[in-house]
């Protein structure tokens, strides 16, 4: 019997492989991935400085474990160079290796900017453990760093940072931070909170090039302003990982496409994760990872199934102003109602038809009513 | 006995169940669990959990 072959070891990769053992716990099973497969979580890299906590200590399991714990097979620090759909085959830098089904968890390449001016190459973005060790080496004590983009990752290091004693400053062509997942009040709220926290918040400001100053760099802003930073880092979105799967002929849009099954264009290969396109959305968070690796692992065990995703509110990682957002669906119009209480600020997207069709919280005192907001979803406000 | 929630992956710890595997008897407060001890579903740490009522 071919084994089941999974590329990627991250979330996705591992939460995969976990759930089907649930189901399976003896047939074959081969993870390959191009780190070195220690399990880790991802989201702990933009909160982890100001808790002080070394790279080395976010590794939960390292490679060995994994793979006794698993029982399977782990090829690590082994790039997949081609998928072969016809032969059901992969090709490796060490060989080639049949499978019996084909599971593509490959995650997400940081969003490089266009950038003018002779450092452009020192600016740094971090999507794995690696990128965060490289990072973590460059943070001196009251290093300035200048981080570009502010979307969740963004705000979350920016308060991370300056919560550590860092000189942050943080720039985005938006007015406001979460620009594109929050309500405009909530974003505002936040930007508030990080400013008072110490970050020097620069909205409607995009970078056009950084050069190397005497110490650090020069950063030249579109408004002709200059700004000094010992640590430029980018954190302006993720582009999912479809080049393998294109190459071999896969349908692929943003991501690789896969229907409510997880199933891609081709027999027997699949893909969940940063990677994929699951029913026209990217998803490149947690919560759907677990949701869809439930789904899969059952289809992979005999019983085909659909994933369905319950409401999942996005956690923005700020403890300077706890954000969580549930966003209304896709173009859906509604009308924001805030509720300004002494622990933060709830705000309710409310439908034409006056049913809750969304929702943000912004407060530590707020954020618990995350769950009676969740249940509230589809009733009248 | 009282109810957790990862914030990140929606793991649920239930202070009547514990979490065995991981060395957590059942019956242990949220107190009591190690400040070491991580998600055993996403690894994220003990710090991102809230407590949620059920
Ligand atoms: C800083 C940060 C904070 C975050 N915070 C949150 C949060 O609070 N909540 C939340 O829900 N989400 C958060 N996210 C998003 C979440 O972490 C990701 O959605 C998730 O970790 C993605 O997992 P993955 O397994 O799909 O991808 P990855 O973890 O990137 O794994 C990809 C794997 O594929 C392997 N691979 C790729 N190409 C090849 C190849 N050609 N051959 C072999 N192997 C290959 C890689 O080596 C790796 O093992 C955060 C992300 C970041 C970066």
């Amino acid at each position: 019997m071919q084994p089941l072959v999974i590329i990627g070891a991250g979330l996705a990769g591992y939460t995969l492989a976990r759930e089907w053992r649930k189901h399976d716990a003896h047939s074959p099973l081969t993870l390959v991935c191009a780190d070195h497969g220690d399990f880790y979580a991802k989201p702990m890299l933009s909160n982890a400085f100001a808790q002080h906590k070394e790279p080395e200590r976010l590794i939960n399991a390292p490679a060995a474990q994994m793979a006794e714990q698993l029982g399977a097979r782990l090829l690590s620090e082994t790039r997949v160079e081609a998928l072969d759909i016809a032969a059901q085959r992969i090709t490796t830098a060490a060989g080639t290796l049949e499978y019996g089904a084909l599971v593509l968890a490959l995650g997400a390449d940081p969003i490089r900017l266009p950038l003018a001016g002779d450092a452009a190459a020192a600016v740094l973005s971090v999507n794995d453990l690696d990128d965060y060790r490289r990072l973590r080496g460059l943070l001196k004590p009251a290093a300035r760093v200048a981080i570009l983009g502010g979307g969740l990752i963004g705000c979350e290091f920016a308060n991370d940072f300056a919560g550590a004693g860092l000189a942050v400053t943080l720039l985005d062509p938006a007015p406001r931070p979460l620009a594109s997942l929050a309500p405009a009040a909530v974003g505002e709220r936040l930007a508030a909170a990080l400013v008072a926290h110490g970050v020097d918040w620069r909205p409607g400001r995009a970078l056009r090039a950084v050069e190397h100053a005497a110490t650090g760099y020069r950063l030249t802003l579109d408004d002709g302003s200059e700004l000094f930073a010992d640590v430029v880092l980018s954190a302006v979105g993720l582009r999912p990982r479809t080049q393998l799967a294109q190459a071999a002929g896969l349908a692929t849009a943003r991501g690789i496409v896969v229907d409510g099954g997880l199933r891609s264009s081709a027999p027997a290969v699949y893909a969940l994760g940063d990677c994929a396109e699951i029913e026209g959305r990217v998803r490149a968070y947690v919560m759907p990872i677990m949701q869809t690796a439930r789904a899969l692992a059952q289809t992979l065990a005999g019983t085909p199934s659909h994933v369905a995703f319950p409401p999942m509110p996005v956690v923005v990682k700020t403890p300077a102003c706890p954000i969580v957002v549930e966003p209304p669906a896709a173009g859906l119009a509604v009308d924001w109602r805030y509720e300004e209480l002494a622990g933060g600020l709830i705000a309710r997207g409310v439908a034409a038809d006056g049913t809750l069709a969304g929702f943000a919280l912004a407060g530590s005192g707020v954020v618990g009513q995350r769950n009676a907001l969740v249940k509230a979803l589809g009733a009248p406000v | 006995m009282k109810v957790w929630q990862c914030v990140v992956c929606g793991y649920i710890y239930d202070e009547a169940s514990g979490d065995p595997e991981h060395g957590i008897a059942p019956g242990t407060a949220w107190e009591d669990v190690p400040d070491d001890w991580c998600c055993p579903d996403c690894g994220v740490s003990k710090a991102d959990f809230e407590m949620v009522e059920v």
